[in-house]
């Protein structure tokens, strides 16, 4: 079934175009991982999925679940199921992850037209979903990321998404100031919630999340297009052979 | 006739009549003087010493000068352009349905989730409600007067109490305190007195609501609260849905007594007419509060939730005088669109071995301006005093500002005086953050500011706390885009 489509994408900001027609289909249960240099609008295209002010969407679509995306406040995204991981996840002052994660699960769960989770079932899912990631029950009680490192701060992402349970799940940049025990982590908590309900966009500058986080496809992006696709293997040989590979005139498609 | 000539001719008119003794008047003309002073005191049928007393504090208030030093601005107030003196209106002046009420007011009513009987009493809709609440506040009052409780209005209390009156009124806010001080005492001519007596402890929270002809605000409001040796009350001035009032300048004041081993709880949600999204219209709100922990072992708290007025200059203060006795100051100030708050405390150490906690959460949101302004003073008397502030803002948006003063006077060498302050930014990218785990802008904001008043909000009664808490979201919305 297919879950996301981009059709002819062109994003700018601030008069400056940084997706000039990017093209993308994810079907529902798989993992798809975009690479490529800094600044190519791998971040952007993140950004603009989940709907964060400040980008110009100046041409083309995006469908998801068969609903026009772009049409939708960025609360609507996150209810549909779409969840981005943060690259930088900021801190909210006097609000407890435990408050903070049960007022947004409650709020998914009304747009659903389900119940609020009672108290006693909530914390017991909370205490579960966070082992996930080897977080110890005490970050529940701390305000939302206030204080934590920032490996803490990627595993806190993960363990969102474990609870809000999305439809697509975009991770961005998450492997970034990973040491290899943290990124493990991470990979193992991601690798548990793949699902054939679920689908993933992974963004990475490295292929060594990969390692772990085996995608079904792989897609190279440079100059606000996709370049090149393929399987895991296009994640080793680009791994190989460097990002002047592509800039060496290299723009050969599918 | 020119409206000023026709007005100096009514007024003069009425002079010349002599309002001193009138019946039929329902309202002194505009304008501050002797004789309006004395309309006044004979309209309240009070005891000669009040007339005395008020003369004394119109004659010190006319040497003063109006104080500037309070961050707040707004254009002069002609003292001369005001009424000190107007009847409660009558009953056919009232709306006579909640269809007649500025529907702003039964919205926010609504999102406060008030019962529909209570919304009518607020919004002073001439109906059987207003009988209701006559009954209820009957039976309250039988069983206060078991308890050999007073509370009235202080109208009464000066009547049916003068001897307590006499000796308690001013002596913790004198007239010469301060030029709003001088002017309320001049004019007052509403407010509560309520006085416990020894080992009494008051069963209930004490509120003006459930006072008869409580319902509409004086603008010029005088509250006396004693509590004699040994006892205990809880007092809840205000209420969250928001009073209108067509004055624009309030100035009250507020005394507390607290005898030995007594205590007094004073809780207040202010949430008046801040005015509209310009900042035009809004009620100045420029009070004095202030405790005296008289005896030992006392103890006075203030929590205080101020959301509403376009200028807000309030300090509920301790004078700290009795051994071991504690003051304490809970804080919560909201100030959105062009609001002007200035507020604080002041913490007065004289006994020995005194404690004072200051909890001030400023919030500022729009263009508004939000400081906290407190004095710590420990005198030479007061060893073994100890103090500790806490004063946190909280900043939405990047056009309202948060400002913090404190004083510390420490006169002897073995007290502890801790200060700590924050300063936090509701920014864009945490209301992204929220609106991505399907959180909208409105109920991310209410969330952050909740927890960051969480402190506060626990401290008033239950009730009031809940209602307190809805009140905060309300109070900024609208205040991102």
């Amino acid at each position: 079934m297919e879950l996301l489509k981009i059709n002819n994408l062109k994003v700018g900001i601030e008069d400056k175009l940084i997706i000039k027609g990017l093209n993308l289909t994810i079907n529902l249960g798989e993992v798809h991982a975009i690479m490529g240099p800094n600044g190519t609008g791998k971040s952007t295209l993140a950004n603009v999925l989940a709907g964060k002010p400040g980008y110009d969407v100046l041409e083309g679509e995006i469908i998801f679940m068969g609903k026009n995306l772009l049409e939708m406040e960025p609360e609507e995204r996150a209810r549909e199921g779409i969840f981005l991981a943060f690259q930088y996840p900021v801190e909210i002052p006097g609000v407890t992850n435990a408050n903070f994660m049960k007022t947004a699960v409650n709020e998914i769960r009304k747009y659903r037209q389900l119940e609020p989770l009672d108290a006693f079932d909530f914390l017991q899912l909370m205490k579960e979903r966070a082992a996930l990631v080897g977080l110890d029950a005490s970050y529940l009680q701390r305000n939302v990321n206030e204080g934590f490192s920032g490996g803490e701060k990627k595993r806190n992402e993960i363990f969102h998404l474990a609870m809000l349970e999305p439809k697509l799940a975009i991770l961005d940049e998450t492997d970034s100031g990973l040491d290899i025990d943290a990124l493990k982590i991470v990979a193992n908590g991601v690798n548990s919630l793949r699902s054939p309900e679920r689908s993933f966009l992974v963004i990475t500058h490295y292929q060594r999340l990969l390692n772990y986080l085996t995608p079904d496809f792989v897609h190279v992006m440079y100059d606000g297009r996709i370049v090149l696709s393929g399987t895991k293997e296009l994640a080793l040989e680009l791994e190989s052979k460097g990002y002047d590979w592509l800039r060496n005139g290299n723009n050969g498609s599918k | 006739m020119p409206n000023d000539e026709l007005l100096k001719e009514i007024t003069e008119q009425e002079y010349k009549y002599g309002f001193v003794s009138p019946i039929e008047q329902e309202f002194a003309p505009k304008g501050l003087n002797e004789d309006i002073i004395r309309f006044i005191w004979e309209k309240k049928k009070e005891p000669p010493f009040m007339l005395e007393w008020r003369l004394k504090a119109f004659r010190y208030w006319k040497s003063m000068q109006e104080p500037h030093w309070a961050k707040v601005e707004y254009t002069p107030i002609d003292y001369q352009d005001i009424y000190y003196y107007a009847a409660p209106k009558k009953l056919k002046e009232k709306p006579k349905s909640l269809d007649e009420v500025d529907p702003e007011i039964l919205r926010t009513f609504e999102k406060l989730g008030i019962p529909l009987r209570e919304q009518e009493i607020l919004a002073g809709v001439a109906v059987d409600a207003v009988l209701d609440s006559v009954s209820v506040a009957t039976t309250f009052k039988e069983k206060l007067e078991e308890l050999g409780i007073i509370f009235c209005s202080i109208n009464e209390a000066i009547r049916n109490h003068p001897d307590l009156v006499q000796k308690y009124l001013g002596s913790v806010v004198p007239y010469t305190d301060n030029f709003f001080a001088a002017l309320n005492s001049a004019v007052f001519s509403d407010g509560s007195f309520v006085y416990v007596p020894k080992g009494v402890r008051c069963p209930m929270e004490l509120s003006t609501y459930f006072r008869i002809n409580a319902s509409e605000t004086g603008q010029f409001e005088r509250t006396l609260i004693i509590a004699d040796e040994g006892s205990y009350v809880s007092y809840l001035e205000g209420c969250t849905a928001p009073i209108r009032d067509e004055n624009q300048l309030h100035a009250a004041v507020v005394e507390l007594i607290a005898l030995k081993d007594a205590e007094i709880k004073y809780s207040t949600v202010q949430n008046w007419y801040p005015g509209d999204k310009e900042g035009r219209g809004g009620i100045y709100n420029f009070v004095t509060k202030r405790g005296i922990c008289l005896g030992e072992n006392s103890k006075i708290s203030w929590t205080q939730v101020e959301t509403g007025s376009a200028i807000t200059w309030k300090y509920p203060s301790c004078i700290l005088k009795g051994d071991n006795s504690v003051g304490e100051f809970y804080s919560i100030a909201i100030t959105n669109n062009y609001q002007q708050a200035d507020t604080g405390t002041k913490m007065i150490h004289l006994g020995k071995n005194t404690r004072s906690r200051i909890v001030s959460k400023g919030i500022a949101a729009s263009r508004s301006n939000n400081s906290y302004r407190g004095l710590v003073q420990i005198s030479k008397k007061a060893v073994g005093a100890r103090n500790y502030s806490q004063c946190d803002s909280l900043l939405i948006g990047d056009k309202c500002g948060a400002h913090t003063f404190p004083y510390i006077e420490v006169n002897n060498s073995n007290s502890i005086v801790e200060h700590e302050a924050t300063t936090s930014k509701i920014s864009d990218e945490i209301l992204f953050y929220c609106n991505q785990r399907g959180i909208s802008k409105e109920d991310a904001i209410g969330l952050i500011v909740n927890g960051f008043s969480r402190e506060v909000l626990n401290q008033l009664p239950m009730e009031f706390a809940v209602e307190a808490q809805k009140l905060l979201s309300v109070s900024l919305e609208g205040s991102v885009g």
